[in-house]
């Protein structure tokens, strides 16, 4: 037998050549045992990119899933709070899943790729999980991270270069849609997806025809601004988005160590993902109970005053004198294309209703020194970035 | 003649704490070894050429480090160094590692099975939350649940406010996890039998049962609850081997004005009117003292070292029946140069970690067999380091010194005494086993110490040589450790008390039963409270 062993350091995306090709920063981390750059060139322009042309960001390193078998669609459906049979062939869902506690496990996006063929594609690693929730199923769940090169492609100049890229009947795709391309003879996917909230598509293909695939796009943005981004960019237009991050707005609850630190689908905001209308469902009793007998957080999303970004702040019920410590922020960023300083955190119920005013204590260093503010935020209800091109369809060349 | 405030028999790292507190609070304390060299089961020894071995207890993490803070350990000498991982070696000739970076481990768990890849982050998960629950237990005195005192009703709310927060279904959890076999729980999380293997050891290090017997989960929880410098669970090498933790308690109490004796076995503890008067020497001296501390174990203390007259004859039964079965027994190699592990990559980071060469739980459980049938594992599950590697001070540049924790290894062999051939075959067995992983070991090795829990036993008189002066199933755990209505390190006799690890929180070099000890001794005597309050974590 000859002498074993696994890779000791970071993993390279099929990407990587490219991206590395680009990089000024020389500024890495890493992202699920793979070397993910936080930017390129400058974080800022790359975050203007998303938000002014076209950026493209590599997600290879998110964790994915095959689902297959007879019996797909039910345990999907058995899986996930939401009503997996409205999604046809060819839909993409947003959902979350949970354990008996009805506590959020994870989200993440299911691809309906072909009559009962699905992607689960999550943040977190959960094989050993869907395994476990499968039973009494006939479905087959394949990891399949790094048999699948994924690239973003977001902003408003994205649907010009898919064009360009010749997917032909891109334009009648909707939000949430997918479809399959030819792609220099092998199979690529495109869906209207991303983590930025604004217009863009997500490709899917093998690793082998990454680097091909990479430069055709880039060939195709050409004349419309494409930029490569890192993931700095990436999470700034994520926050404004409102979508949620785990180990931010909610922590993996069969990772959890201490009782209550784990979140439901309630206290994330995500109570239109949660169909009690549907068959029985993982989390199902305990979700019920919670709908009846109140939950204890609520996931806000703030608008505060000033420009201080509040980061790691307590919430408020009061600027002063017994002023009540109600939750904590959990992500928080200046806006710079809203011209906002928002956040996104977690308050105890009954607190942090849409409207309401709540404080935020916002330490701030200047020169070494530190002070702190209280700054009032107001509870909003939309995400703070929605423009009308995210769902126009067809989308506009912009 | 004088009249000593303390005196502790017995200066393994317990009896050392035990005293260095008493010290610390102004007692006059008397600390009392039977040996020419202090530490007990942590202990360095100088036994060939210029090797020190580790030669009980070699690796170090449970040592609390509120104690050690507290004792500024670091100024008497104390340097705690971890270090990272763990290599099982196949039949195949291929190895199952874990390493420090939790990337890196997912990817080698992930060679074997994706699904235990996964599996491992609840795994360890719900194994941490176990420990969570019982770490805030450590430096406290157990509750009497049958008492109506204040303190023990005060201490049973917080523990059972501790369970209660857990919520209803994890309560369910540590109950079952309480009492559970290791490979049962393994069985919930791991399909790769290698995989379990690798953690089950830690189920049965110094337990005399086997993998599939109850109560071995929590044993396993034992050797996680254990940190370093806050990475909970992680492990380390005492710089200078072990000796370095008795040593550095020592110097911590003679700095308090504390006065230890070497070479001075207790023969008998003096009992007058039903009040502990001092101890009586082999050597005949008799020294006297108001309160008398044992650290040693609960059976020697108290069969041995007592006239059965003196003790009430259900309590007398209950520590006859006290469960301390010896299981473990140990080789300290030193060695000429580094040996090579064929499997092994070149320049990998699993040389420095811990080495085992059993790979499955059949293997696992077979080894326990032998042990019941009153012999040596044949197929043993050794748990090996070369603590070298990492300390320059224990050997000759370029020599080292390893150091071969052994399961099973039985007290007598068929009920009667080892015999030196028996020793021997018992060391051939050990080396055997690693020569099969490791071609050039055999022709490296200059000396070998091997020990049987009955050199343990005639050396530094723990009874049958089980490593935690008792097993550590739940019959034996918190209030009822040594036995009930004990647990709180008061013996029935006025003015004496017990502070080894036969008591809670049980044995490992851990510090914490001689620490609690001098908390209820200084409660006694109405002596301010020198002993730190764990650092807690909400
Ligand atoms: C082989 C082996 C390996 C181990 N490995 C580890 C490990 O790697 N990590 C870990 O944390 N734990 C380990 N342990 C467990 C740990 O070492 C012990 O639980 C712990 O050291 C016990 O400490 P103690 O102070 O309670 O008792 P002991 O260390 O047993 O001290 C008792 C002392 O009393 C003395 N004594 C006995 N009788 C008399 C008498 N009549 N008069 C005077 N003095 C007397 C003895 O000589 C001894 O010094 C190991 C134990 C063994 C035996």
């Amino acid at each position: 037998m000859s002498v074993q062993q696994v890779d000791q350091g970071r993993l390279q995306s099929p990407f990587y050549p490219r991206y590395k090709a680009l990089d000024r920063l020389d500024t890495w981390h890493t992202w699920k045992g793979y070397t993910s750059a936080d930017a390129l060139f400058d974080g800022e322009l790359e975050y203007f990119a998303i938000r002014n042309s076209c950026a493209v960001f590599d997600l290879t390193p998110m964790t994915k899933y095959r689902i297959t078998g007879p019996d797909s669609l039910d345990y999907i459906d058995r899986l996930v709070t939401r009503d997996m049979r409205k999604i046809a062939a060819g839909r993409v869902a947003y959902a979350v899943w949970c354990n008996d506690q009805g506590q959020v496990i994870d989200d993440g996006t299911i691809f309906h790729l072909r009559d009962g063929e699905y992607r689960l594609c999550s943040q977190e690693r959960h094989l050993a999980w869907l395994t476990a929730a499968a039973i009494g199923f006939n479905v087959t769940i394949k990891e399949e991270t790094a048999d699948i090169a994924a690239l973003a492609v977001q902003g408003p100049t994205s649907y010009s270069v898919m064009k360009n890229l010749g997917l032909k009947g891109i334009e009648n795709m909707k939000p949430f849609g997918l479809m399959h391309f030819d792609f220099q003879g092998s199979e690529i996917m495109v869906s209207r997806t991303g983590f930025t909230g604004d217009l863009g598509y997500e490709l899917w293909l093998e690793p082998g025809k990454a680097l091909d695939l990479w430069d055709a796009l880039f060939e195709a943005g050409k004349l419309h601004g494409i930029t490569a981004m890192g993931t700095h960019a990436l999470e700034q237009a994520r926050i404004e988005a409102g979508y949620l991050a785990a180990y931010e707005e909610f922590l993996p609850a069969d990772e959890t160590i201490r009782t209550g630190r784990s979140r439901s689908p309630f206290e994330l905001g995500l109570d239109w993902l949660v169909d009690f209308k549907k068959p029985n469902f993982n989390g199902r009793r305990a979700l019920a109970e919670e709908k009846l007998n109140g939950s204890t957080w609520r996931l806000v999303k703030l608008d505060i005053e000033g420009n201080k970004p509040a980061h790691h702040s307590y919430v408020y019920a009061k600027p002063r004198k017994n002023k009540k410590e109600i939750g904590f922020i959990t992500s928080a960023a200046w806006s710079p294309i809203c011209k906002q300083n928002i956040a996104l955190g977690s308050v105890r119920m009954p607190h942090g209703k849409v409207g309401d005013s709540v404080w935020v204590e916002v330490y701030y260093q200047r020169e070494m020194h530190w002070s702190k503010v209280m700054a009032e935020a107001k509870v909003v209800d939309k995400p703070f970035w929605f423009p009308p091109r995210r769902g126009a369809t067809p989308p506009g060349p912009y | 003649m004088k009249t000593y405030d303390a005196i502790v028999i017995g200066s393994g790292h317990n009896g050392l704490t035990n005293a260095a507190f008493l010290a610390k609070a102004g007692l006059d304390v008397l600390c009392v070894e039977k040996n020419d060299y202090i530490g007990g089961a942590s202990v360095s020894r100088n036994l060939h050429k210029d090797w020190i071995y580790s030669n009980c207890s070699y690796v170090c993490s449970l040592l609390r480090p509120e104690i050690f803070r507290s004792l500024e350990l670091h100024r008497h000498g104390l340097q705690i160094t971890p270090y990272g991982g763990s290599t099982t070696f196949l039949e195949n000739g291929d190895y199952y590692g874990s390493y420090w970076d939790a990337e890196v481990s997912y990817r080698e768990r992930a060679r074997f099975s994706k699904h235990d890849a996964d599996a491992y982050n609840r795994y360890s998960t719900d194994t941490m939350r176990q420990c969570r629950f019982i770490r805030d237990f450590l430096l406290r005195t157990p509750p009497d649940p049958t008492s109506f005192k204040p303190k023990d009703i005060r201490e049973l709310i917080l523990l059972g406010r501790k369970f209660m927060d857990m919520g209803e279904d994890r309560m369910y959890e540590t109950i079952r996890f309480w009492t559970m076999s290791v490979a049962e729980y393994l069985d919930e999380y791991f399909e790769t039998d290698v995989i379990k293997t690798a953690l089950s050891g830690s189920g049965i290090i110094g337990t005399a049962l086997g993998i599939h017997s109850p109560g071995t989960a929590y044993v396993l929880l034992h050797h996680y609850m254990g940190e370093v410098d806050g990475n909970a669970g992680a492990w380390g090498f005492a710089r200078g081997g072990m000796g370095a933790v008795a040593k550095s308690i020592a110097g911590a109490f003679q700095g308090y004005g504390g006065e230890l004796r070497t070479d001075a076995g207790v023969e008998k503890i003096v009992v007058k009117n039903g009040k502990v008067k001092g101890v009586a020497l082999t050597s005949g001296e008799e020294i006297d003292a108001r309160v008398v501390v044992s650290n040693m174990d609960v059976k020697r203390t108290f069969i041995n070292c007592m006239d059965e007259s003196d003790l009430d004859p259900e309590f007398y039964h209950r520590v006859k029946n006290f469960k301390s079965r010896g299981s473990s027994g140990k080789l300290n190699i030193a060695l000429n140069g580094l040996p090579t592990f064929p499997a092994l990559p070149k320049g990998s980071s699993l040389m420095f970690s811990d080495m085992h060469f059993i790979d499955s739980m059949e293997r696992m459980e077979r080894a326990y067999d032998d042990w019941k049938d009153g012999t040596w594992s044949k197929d043993p599950y050794v748990d090996m380091l070369i603590p070298t590697l990492v300390d320059p001070t224990m050997a000759p540049p370029g020599k080292h010194f390893m150091s071969c924790f052994v399961q099973y290894c039985p007290p007598q062999i068929e009920g009667r005494r080892w015999k030196d051939e028996e020793r021997e075959a018992f060391g051939k067995t050990v080396i055997d086993q690693i020569a099969k992983h490791s071609p050039d070991f055999k022709s490296l090795i200059e000396h070998v110490e091997i020990r049987t829990p009955q050199d343990i036993e005639d050396q530094i008189g723990i009874t049958e040589g089980n490593i935690f002066h008792g097993e550590l199933t739940m019959d034996q755990l918190l209030f009822n450790r040594p036995v009930p209505g004990y647990a709180q390190y008061r013996a029935p006799v006025a003015g004496l008390y017990m502070c080894g690890s036969s008591t809670h929180p049980g044995g490992g070099v851990m510090a914490a039963p001689g620490a609690n000890a001098a908390r209820e001794i200084l409660f006694d005597l109405n002596r301010h409270n020198t002993v730190p309050e764990n650092f807690g974590d909400d």
